[in-house]
């Protein structure tokens, strides 16, 4: 019954159904995460490798933690401590980690399409992507959906709850993966998705993106959200370029107390963080009990073990998550 | 078996049909010291005389690439003009214009002097040209006149446009005293940025840095302006989207002194190509949505766009094995471009020739009514640049197989119309049946 995907490139890889999956073993895992010894065997005999070519350590963590859980061997390879300083090509980089007998490669890299290179190069093992340049970060919008199902209600009904939910995305979509992969993982559960942005920040084009509006007035859309989910502006892009100031940014679509007041009282509030207090979220938001930032750690390694495991451990190891 | 002597021909091209810039006649060929010696039908062979086959073919002048990037001298791992002009030759040409980004670059007598050194045994004409700032940098103006007064007709910084629109004013003015051309290779920096693929759905989707069409069309509109200003002539490199071919069509109507090229891969591919991020659909100008493949396919047979022209970029393969930002952009086109023209176009034979050899072969000032042998017409006494197309045979491109010293040839697996059967280079047989001689 191994319909799980070989690769997890993009949100798109896993479909609805998918999603769904996810979602489910993820909430065993998240119980084996409170046991005193939260390991299973799952993938044990199994090797993951971490091959990171931007520095995160928050994303590589929580899939070394994801694996060791699992009871899979990890390897970790940062760009920084690689022959890749000394002019390696990925493609050869690649094939060198894949004939150490590796089953699952999770790649970062700072190029979109990095992963989806290397999933043609590799002969057998499964390619992770872990974030790609603008283009998609499939396991953090997995985690921000966890998060948002916890709060519907959790389980399958939680699943259904999407359908028709009102979701806003703010900020900057433009060069933003964490945008890209959560789109595509609202819209494939039913959520109804608007983008709220100044037109610098929107990708050039939306054409076939399943979204319903774009906006540019965050203070219209803001009554009628169910989740209001916040993108990190990074400082270079407020510096003139794309929009004059972060000051003038925050003015006008950072979520400040005044605007969380016009929600309604269930919405709830996402950050995929690092959060910029005072610039997309006022200090003050970031603290309400309805913001959840979900970087944190607990569900972002239960999601990846759920990834992991349906990728990896289906049908072959012994010791699932019931286990 | 006897030698043939002086005056016989020592080179027959029997059967075909020869079409050049008068118009189609069925008649041999027959060449002697590299010149064309008889031209009627069913012409005696003398013992001892190659005769090349040409039934069923075309009998056309050599093809004259207006574009390409032999790489020599600096990076020889991608290509040589040994190996571009043997790639040249197979695809029919029989002229081939030298970009001058090559390492160094072709700003001064010497590096030009060089490249026609490297290119004395080469099996195609090698023309260059010569940059139109020192380095390609786009801050002084390169000796153009030295450089002309050996030869040199065009002058470009190619792989960039300059981008000050106050030194390209100067350089049209200085060029217009020598009577060269420039080409520029249009894109404004500050719009292009970073982009690696054109900017629209696709790049958005994909999260690759776009280009805007902009980039293109806004330093097209800049230098017709500069045209009309100077006088001077410009030869845009390239044109990939319908509002620049729509601002030289306009210039044209005009009057204005301005020439046109497209590449194959802009008439034969899209954006779309990219889905998969392999690079080797990565070029510069960008693979372009649908609607701007047919403006160029528009602009192709109106006459707005006077030469096809490959922009045959070789990379080796290690640096397109890598993401789809960081490799270099540029793809292989003379093997394929003849092909893909008689493939994809909807055009006439003797157009297609028009569109590859003469009008080209006139722009590059390599023609007979500027003192060169190449682009026809197929008369007595010219010189024998010829090429033998069999425009209905089919043929599966193979990127391993290809002449050139790279492989990035995004056309791997696609079966093409027409190929190229023979091609005399100064009356001498560098490709007969397909196969490169030397």
């Amino acid at each position: 019954m191994n319909r799980f995907p070989h690769h997890l490139l993009a949100i798109d890889d896993l479909g609805s159904e998918g999603i769904g999956e996810v979602l489910r073993v993820a909430d065993s895992f998240v119980e084996v995460g409170h046991r005193a010894n939260p390991k299973v065997p799952a993938l044990r005999g199994r090797t993951v490798a971490t091959l990171f070519f931007e520095d995160s350590t928050r994303t590589r963590v929580s899939f070394e933690t994801a694996a060791k859980r699992l009871s899979a061997d990890v390897l970790s390879f940062a760009a920084g401590s690689s022959s890749l300083k000394k002019g390696e090509s990925l493609r050869d980089t690649v094939e060198t980690i894949e004939a150490m007998g590796i089953d699952a490669i999770i790649i970062r890299h700072s190029s979109s399409g990095a992963p989806a290179r290397v999933a043609r190069w590799v002969t057998s093992s499964s390619v992770i992507n872990a974030g790609d340049g603008w283009h998609e970060h499939p396991t953090q919008a997995l985690l921000d959906l966890y998060t948002v199902r916890q709060a519907l209600g959790g389980g399958d009904e939680g699943v259904h709850r999407f359908k028709s939910l009102q979701v806003i995305i703010v900020g900057d979509i433009r060069h933003s993966r964490v945008a890209r992969s959560q789109i595509a993982a609202y819209a494939a559960l039913g959520a109804e998705v608007t983008l709220v942005a100044p037109p610098t920040l929107l990708p050039p084009s939306l054409d076939g993106w399943p979204i319903v509006a774009v906006s540019h007035d965050i203070e219209r859309e803001l009554p009628s959200a169910d989740v209001v989910s916040l993108l990190r502006l990074q400082s270079e892009r407020g510096s003139g370029e794309f929009v004059p100031s972060l000051r003038e940014y925050t003015a006008g679509f950072g979520l400040t107390g005044r605007r969380a007041a016009m929600l309604k009282p269930e919405t709830l509030i996402l950050h995929p963080g690092p959060m910029v207090r005072g610039v997309e979220i006022a200090s003050e938001v970031a603290d309400l009990p309805a913001a959840h930032i979900t970087g944190q750690v607990s569900n972002g390694v239960a999601v990846r073990m759920a990834v992991l495991f349906l990728m990896l451990g289906q049908g072959q190891v012994e010791g699932g998550p019931d286990a | 078996m006897p030698e043939p002597h002086g005056s016989e021909p020592r080179l027959v091209i029997r059967g075909g049909t020869v079409i050049d810039a008068n118009g189609e006649r069925r008649v041999d060929v027959a060449v002697v010291d590299g010149r064309i010696q008889a031209l009627e039908e069913g012409l005696a062979v003398p013992a001892g005389a190659t005769v090349l086959d040409a039934g069923g073919c075309i009998v056309a002048p050599g093809l004259v690439d207006l574009h390409a990037h032999l790489r020599e001298p600096g990076q020889e791992e991608a290509e040589t003009i040994e190996t571009g002009t043997r790639a040249a030759a197979l695809g029919g040409y029989t002229a081939v214009v030298a970009m001058p980004n090559t390492n160094p670059p072709l700003d001064s007598a010497d590096a030009v002097r060089n490249v026609f050194e490297l290119a004395y045994t080469a099996t195609a004409e090698v023309a260059v040209a010569g940059a139109i700032t020192v380095g390609r940098e786009g801050k002084h103006l390169a000796p153009m006149a030295e450089l002309a007064a050996l030869g040199v007709r065009l002058f470009t910084d190619d792989g960039a446009g300059v981008q000050s629109a106050g030194l390209m004013r100067r350089a049209l003015e200085y060029a217009r005293g020598l009577g060269v051309t420039l080409a520029q290779h249009c894109e404004d920096g500050s719009l292009a940025c970073d982009g690696a693929m054109h900017e629209g759905a696709w790049s958005s989707r994909l999260g690759i840095p776009g280009m805007p069409a902009l980039a293109e069309e806004v330093m097209v509109a800049r230098d017709i302006a500069l045209s009309r200003a100077t006088g001077a002539r410009v030869h845009f490199l390239h044109l990939s989207t319908g509002p620049s071919i729509e601002l030289v069509r306009q210039a044209k109507a005009l009057g204005l002194p301005v020439t046109a090229e497209a590449a194959p891969h802009h008439f034969s591919l899209t954006d779309a190509c990219a889905a998969d991020y392999d690079p080797v659909f990565k070029v510069n100008p960008p693979l372009r949505p649908p609607a701007d493949v047919e403006a160029v396919k528009a602009g192709l047979a109106d006459g707005t766009i006077d030469a096809i022209a490959t922009d045959h970029a070789p990379h080796a393969p290690e640096f397109k094995d890598l993401p789809f930002d960081m490799a270099p952009p540029g793809m292989l086109g003379l093997e394929t471009a003849l092909g893909l023209a008689i493939t994809e176009l909807d055009l006439s034979l003797p157009r297609i020739l028009a569109l590859m050899s003469w009008q080209p072969a006139a722009i590059a000032g390599l023609d007979p009514g500027n003192g060169g042998g190449q682009g026809g017409p197929v008369d007595i006494g010219a010189e024998a640049n010829l090429c033998v197309i069999d425009p209905t045979a089919t043929w599966t491109v193979d990127p391993m197989a290809l002449a050139s010293r790279s492989r990035n040839s995004p056309y791997g697996g696609r079966t093409l119309s027409g190929r190229v059967r023979h091609t005399v280079f100064r009356g001498e047989p560098v490709v007969i049946d397909g196969e490169a001689t030397r």
